[in-house]
């Protein structure tokens, strides 16, 4: 898709209290060794804006962001919107879920999902009889 | 008016038609509601004496974005850094925008470049151009006689 933020097709089941537009943001996810790290693009969110569930094997990362408003200005030109976002993964279970991290850095959201131990390449060895 | 170099999506075989598309939205539809196709999206707000520029560019430190104004034009520019390369890593998607991106806007009024403030939050840079003195409406006093 194009640079343009996408809206929600339907955030979530539950109709929301906010009346706030929803987005989807953009991310990367790549696996690594060890973790499989996911990043996604969501400026005006900050650490305290920005909320991560675990729940069921879905991982749902939400940010809120406050609308932009500058007294005694008119928007003469826009092309995107300020709204909330929110997007849901479904996990597997080599996963370790307790060791999930993330951090917030210039509105760009980076969580790692390490595996699990037993999801790890383990060598079985093969014994002569 | 506005234009952008060398700005790469992920992979979206789509772009060309995209882009064309959009191109057929905006000849007909005359309003100023832009999509955003290029790098950054960007906000216009104007008051007689200022304008402010928001922008959205995650992922960038304050140093890595270049602002310049000449006249009553602004340019930012910058590189999103691309994805790590590193080995033993596979992609599941990339979706995110990266590389060398440059955008010119015309401002409704000629700026005071001395005076342009910009501050970079959470991935929002907003950017505070104060009108040019010589270019602000001058007020004629009307004299009774």
């Amino acid at each position: 898709m194009a640079m343009e933020k996408q809206q929600a097709q339907s955030p979530v089941e539950a109709e929301r209290t906010r009346n706030r537009r929803v987005f989807v943001p953009p991310v990367d996810i790549f696996e690594a060794k060890d973790t499989t790290v996911l990043i996604a693009d969501m400026p005006g969110v900050c650490e305290k804006s920005v909320n991560i569930t675990l729940e069921k094997d879905v991982l749902t990362i939400t940010g809120t962001v406050e609308p932009e408003q500058h007294e005694g200005y008119s928007c003469v030109y826009s092309e995107y919107d300020v709204g909330d976002y929110q997007r849901a993964f479904s996990i597997s279970d080599d996963v370790d879920k307790d060791k999930i991290k993330a951090t917030v850095k210039n509105g760009v959201l980076r969580l790692t999902l390490p595996k699990a131990e037993p999801a790890k390449a383990r060598k079985i060895p093969v014994r002569a009889e | 008016m506005l234009w952008t170099e060398e700005y790469r999506r992920g992979s979206d075989p789509f772009r060309e038609i995209q882009h064309l598309r959009r191109e057929m939205d905006r000849l007909f539809s005359g309003v100023t509601r832009f999509r955003a196709s290029d790098f950054p999206p960007i906000n216009i707000w104007t008051s007689g004496d200022d304008a402010i520029v928001t922008t959205e560019v995650p992922g960038l430190s304050p140093e890595e974005i270049n602002i310049s104004v000449v006249g009553d034009t602004l340019t930012l520019s910058g590189v999103r850094p691309g994805q790590e390369q590193e080995e033993d890593k596979t992609y599941h998607r990339r979706e995110r925008g990266y590389g060398k991106f440059s955008r010119t806007v015309q401002l409704p009024f000629k700026v005071e470049a001395e005076k342009v403030d910009a501050k970079y939050n959470d991935g929002v840079l907003r950017i505070t151009l104060p009108r040019a003195e010589e270019d602000k409406p001058k007020k004629i006093l009307i004299k009774a006689e």
